[in-house]
């Protein structure tokens, strides 16, 4: 008995289903199934994960193969469970972050999805992403054009709590008085990329 | 407690899947059935239970899919000889042989074996993915290497 047994546990290919895995993406894409689609591309600023919805670019982390488990967690109890690996439909997104780091690119033109910000922080954030390119603003300012000049604190945390930096620009946004201030991303990637805009010698 | 992302459920039990589907209907068709158990997978994902046993279910939409094969190969009146045979990896005749004669099996106890062996379920996984006890578990797949062994004989 114990032959037959281990014949049939042994007689199948090992991991032969990768391939198809990955195949199953570009099915599921093409049957509407995909809700979040997300792929992790090298940067300058290191791996970042990138994920979009039907909307648009809804996420973007830094250190994304470490802290990839807890990105897509959050992803699929937050928005839908239907959250797949699809480089391809990352490709828009992935090109305009090449020029942009390359020095070619000074805007972004992916649609965003804002579904993950709600309020003030919301506000915050969509007066954050009209900051040029290689200019900056201040947390009171964007306080202000939040409807709420006071709340320079919270605009602090809004901007650290951006789910799709870069993009928007949160880094561009300093301390009243000059100092950096803080970045979600650790205050050596704000330095690297106020240097990349020019800001910065 | 919620549901793992998709892409976790398909990396934890892609493999469990294909080798079940290669042992039931053979490594082309399983192509097919692979695609289209995780797309019905996929679409009925959000509305499962967080607490169910993932790769049971899985496996319970895998059978279906291999069933649905097997029927349309019928309706194509293709004898089951021409079925196309498991691939075999390290190439030993003998291992080949078994599966071949497992699909001879009545199919009860056919899906018990590939459930255990080929899908490499405990047995409290057999039971759900049959709908059966654990106790009936076990005694399908003990019918069913003691009917494989006499045909192996034969």
């Amino acid at each position: 008995m114990r032959n037959i047994e281990k014949a049939l546990a042994q007689s199948l290919p090992a991991d032969a289903s990768r391939v198809l895995a990955e195949r199953f993406a570009a099915r599921a894409d093409d049957e509407g199934l995909i809700d979040v689609a997300y792929t992790v591309e090298d940067s300058p600023v290191g791996p970042l994960l990138l994920a979009s919805t039907k909307r648009g670019l809804v996420e973007l982390g830094f250190d994304g193969d470490e802290r990839l488990d807890l990105y897509l967690t959050t992803l699929s109890a937050k928005l839908s469970p239907r959250v797949l690996e699809a480089p391809a439909r990352l490709d828009p997104v992935r090109r305009e972050l090449d020029e942009y780091f390359s020095g070619k690119r000074q805007g972004f033109d992916v649609p965003l999805d804002w579904t993950l910000t709600h309020g003030f922080t919301q506000r915050i954030l969509r007066a954050t992403a009209k900051v040029p390119y290689g200019q900056v603003s201040t947390y009171r300012q964007m306080a202000t054009k939040a409807g709420n000049a006071k709340a320079v604190r919270a605009a602090g945390n809004a901007l650290g709590a951006n789910p799709i930096p870069i993009v928007v620009p949160c880094h561009r946004i300093l301390r009243t008085g000059g100092s950096l201030g803080g970045y979600g991303g650790g205050p050596e990637r704000k330095e690297f990329l106020l240097r990349l805009e020019g800001f910065l010698e | 407690m919620s549901l793992p992302p998709f892409q976790t459920f398909l990396d934890a039990h892609r493999e469990t899947v294909f080798r079940y589907l290669v042992a039931m209907i053979g490594p082309d068709d399983a192509e097919d059935a692979f695609q289209e158990t995780f797309i019905s997978a996929m679409r009925a994902y959000p509305r499962l239970r967080p607490d169910s046993n993932l790769r049971a279910w899985a496996l319970t939409i895998a059978n279906r899919k291999a069933i649905d094969t097997i029927r349309a190969r019928k309706r194509r009146a293709v004898p089951v000889e021409e079925v196309p045979e498991v691939a075999v990896r390290d190439g030993r005749p003998e291992d080949h042989d078994v599966w071949a004669s497992a699909r001879d099996l009545p199919a009860s106890q056919r899906e018990a074996l590939l459930f255990r062996f080929a899908a490499d379920l405990p047995y409290s996984d057999v039971a759900v993915a049959l709908g059966t006890s654990e106790d009936a578990a076990r005694q399908r797949v003990s019918e069913g290497i003691r009917t494989l062994r006499k045909a192996l004989k034969a």
